[in-house]
């Protein structure tokens, strides 16, 4: 059970993660904020948790970045864990860098290149499959989008999950519930009731405030069977921010300097 | 073929723990049932999904497995395309996809299940490597590299069962990355790949019985391409055959053109393709070869036109 004194220093965490994503966005103009700050807290939760700083023959969890594109999330916490450097940071899709704005396999940390959507889930249930036959415990965390869920490759490694019963795999679910197009509510409804399309896939599924790390927490060990786990997020784009929370807009957009001083005081002082 | 290659995934694949066999409801039969007996584990089926099929053999990959990803060559390489092209080339890993039935193999399928284009499409993409054997003997042989050997993705090119050996008293030795000269002639040479070398030892033994002598080379390995031992043969030959079960575009033949070209070769280089065209057509293999213009008949009358 989580304490309370891990909760507040993941808000603390998070707080000066959504910061360092914010200054970034006044370097350079190709950043995914939106994105980022919905699944801040899910990141955090799953390094802090569950992923150990150094690889142990007892744990060798890892983490995969479906929706690559929130990348940002993940390279503040690696290189808070001293995985990237400030220095890494600092060239962030500049010409004398190594950081894009989507995970490089290769790169110190990322363990798969993700950025087109739809490829992280069946490489999680090889990675899974990979850690059976080899009778490694390990346990596989992925983030998908809710707009990654709209790929049918997507639904292929579902299915292929459950008929490996691959009880090692976490899924966690950004639903934000807004992609580049738009709302998604609008432009796909039927999309729409995710959990019994998943359940019906042969998943234990849970819900989940995705800004709420006891809740994550308690729900995550509240699992009930061996079958993988889909841990749905119900979260907010741009979440942290007055004016980008819930706007398809703050998808992929850097604010002006104007906006910048807002975000600044909404993330120190809230709104 | 695909006997002999479910033969030997079976026995190394008893030694070598990493070896993994992904289908998408296909499978090479025979010994690959023993595979999936012993080693359930290892052998997955993910049905009719392609796209998961190579995004797992890359899961697998990234842990340091061996996969070999199996199905019916347009859905191994054609329909989960970004997936071949992200999750094995742009993340280099040893993943051996194999393409069975490539070509015109089912003919009587239709063109949905005709793979005319494989092979420009799995060169033009960076990390990859193209193998097209030609015998059941050269794909046990380019299979065991696979294994052993390899250190990224490979596309490879399978004909179906049945096909028989044409190189196990080939003039050269087997080595990924070089073309193989299979038998020995003067007047010219025939260079082609995969399942096609049946027709040009059909040519061969024609072509003997009117006094010409041709050489025959399998040029197994599309990529990376042996400019060396390529460009060997344009100097040695003044007349060069070059035959492929590919439409023109990007294939064995305008590789050999275009370096033909970058040479200055001298010798009168003849080719022979599949047409850029889907033909609907459903009568036996050889008979679609033959309206595509591909018969062992057709490419002597024009060999004999060469002065």
């Amino acid at each position: 059970m989580i304490s309370k004194k891990d909760i507040n220093l993941s808000i603390e965490r998070c707080k000066k993660y959504r910061r360092k994503i914010l200054d970034i966005s006044q370097q350079v103009f190709a950043l995914h904020l939106g994105g980022s700050y919905s699944c801040l807290e899910m990141i955090d939760y799953i390094y802090n948790f569950h992923i150990p700083y150094k690889k142990k023959k007892t744990n060798n969890n890892i983490f995969i970045m479906s929706k690559g594109h929130s990348c940002m999330a993940q390279y503040v916490i690696l290189q808070s864990r001293g995985i990237l450097s400030q220095k890494d940071l600092d060239n962030y899709c500049k010409a004398n860098g190594k950081l894009g704005c989507h995970p490089d396999y290769g790169n110190p940390g990322i363990e798969a290149s993700t950025g087109s959507l739809g490829h992280g889930l069946a490489l999680a249930v090889g990675i899974c499959q990979a850690n059976k036959i080899n009778k490694d415990n390990s346990k596989v965390f992925v983030i998908l989008s809710d707009g990654e869920l709209q790929e049918g490759s997507t639904w292929e490694a579902l299915m292929m999950a459950a008929n490996l019963e691959l009880d090692n795999l976490y899924c966690f679910l950004d639903n934000n519930g807004s992609q580049s197009y738009g709302v998604t509510k609008v432009e796909h409804p039927k999309f729409y009731p995710i959990k019994e399309k998943i359940e019906a896939f042969n998943w234990e599924v849970a819900t989940v405030d995705a800004h709420n790390i006891k809740d994550i927490d308690t729900k995550f060990y509240n699992r009930k069977t061996k079958k993988p786990f889909f841990i749905i997020g119900n979260s907010t784009k741009g979440k942290g921010v007055s004016f980008m929370e819930n706007k398809p807009a703050w998808h992929y957009m850097s604010p002006t300097l104007e906006e910048y001083e807002i975000a600044k005081k909404d993330l120190e002082e809230g709104f | 073929m695909r006997n002999k290659f479910a033969e030997v995934i079976h026995k190394m694949g008893k030694k070598n723990k990493k070896i993994a066999v992904v289908v998408a409801d296909i499978s090479p039969s025979g010994a690959i049932t023993e595979f999936r007996k012993e080693f359930p584990n290892r052998f997955i089926n993910t049905g009719v999904s392609e796209q998961s099929m190579i995004g797992i053999a890359a899961g697998l990959a990234l842990k340091g497995m061996k996969p070999f990803c199996y199905t019916i060559a347009t859905f191994s390489l054609y329909r989960p395309f970004e997936m071949v092209r992200v999750d094995l080339c742009y993340q280099n890993l040893p993943v051996t996809v194999i393409g069975m039935g490539a070509g015109l193999v089912y003919s009587t399928l239709g063109g949905t299940h005709h793979t005319m284009e494989d092979i420009a499409i799995a060169s033009a993409l960076p990390n990859m490597t193209v193998l097209c054997p030609c015998d059941p003997e050269e794909m046990k042989l380019a299979t065991e590299w696979c294994v052993t050997r390899s250190k990224g993705p490979v596309y490879m090119r399978l004909g179906k069962r049945g096909e028989k050996n044409y190189t196990l008293n080939a003039k050269e030795k087997f080595k990924i990355g070089k073309i193989r000269k299979i038998t020995q002639g003067k007047e010219l040479a025939i260079i082609t790949y995969g399942t096609l070398i049946s027709m040009a030892d059909e040519i061969e033994k024609k072509l003997k019985n009117k006094k010409i002598n041709p050489s025959i080379y399998s040029c197994h390995t599309i990529k990376p391409f042996d400019e060396v031992g390529i460009a060997k043969i344009l100097t040695r030959y003044k007349k060069i055959i070059v035959m492929e079960e590919h439409v023109p575009n990007g294939g064995l033949s305008d590789k050999i053109l275009s370096l033909a070209y970058k040479k200055k070769s001298k010798a009168i280089i003849k080719t022979f393709t599949l047409k850029d065209k889907f033909i609907h057509f459903y009568g036996s293999h050889a008979e679609l070869l033959n309206e595509h213009g591909l018969s062992a008949n057709k490419i002597i009358s024009e060999i004999l036109k060469i002065k």
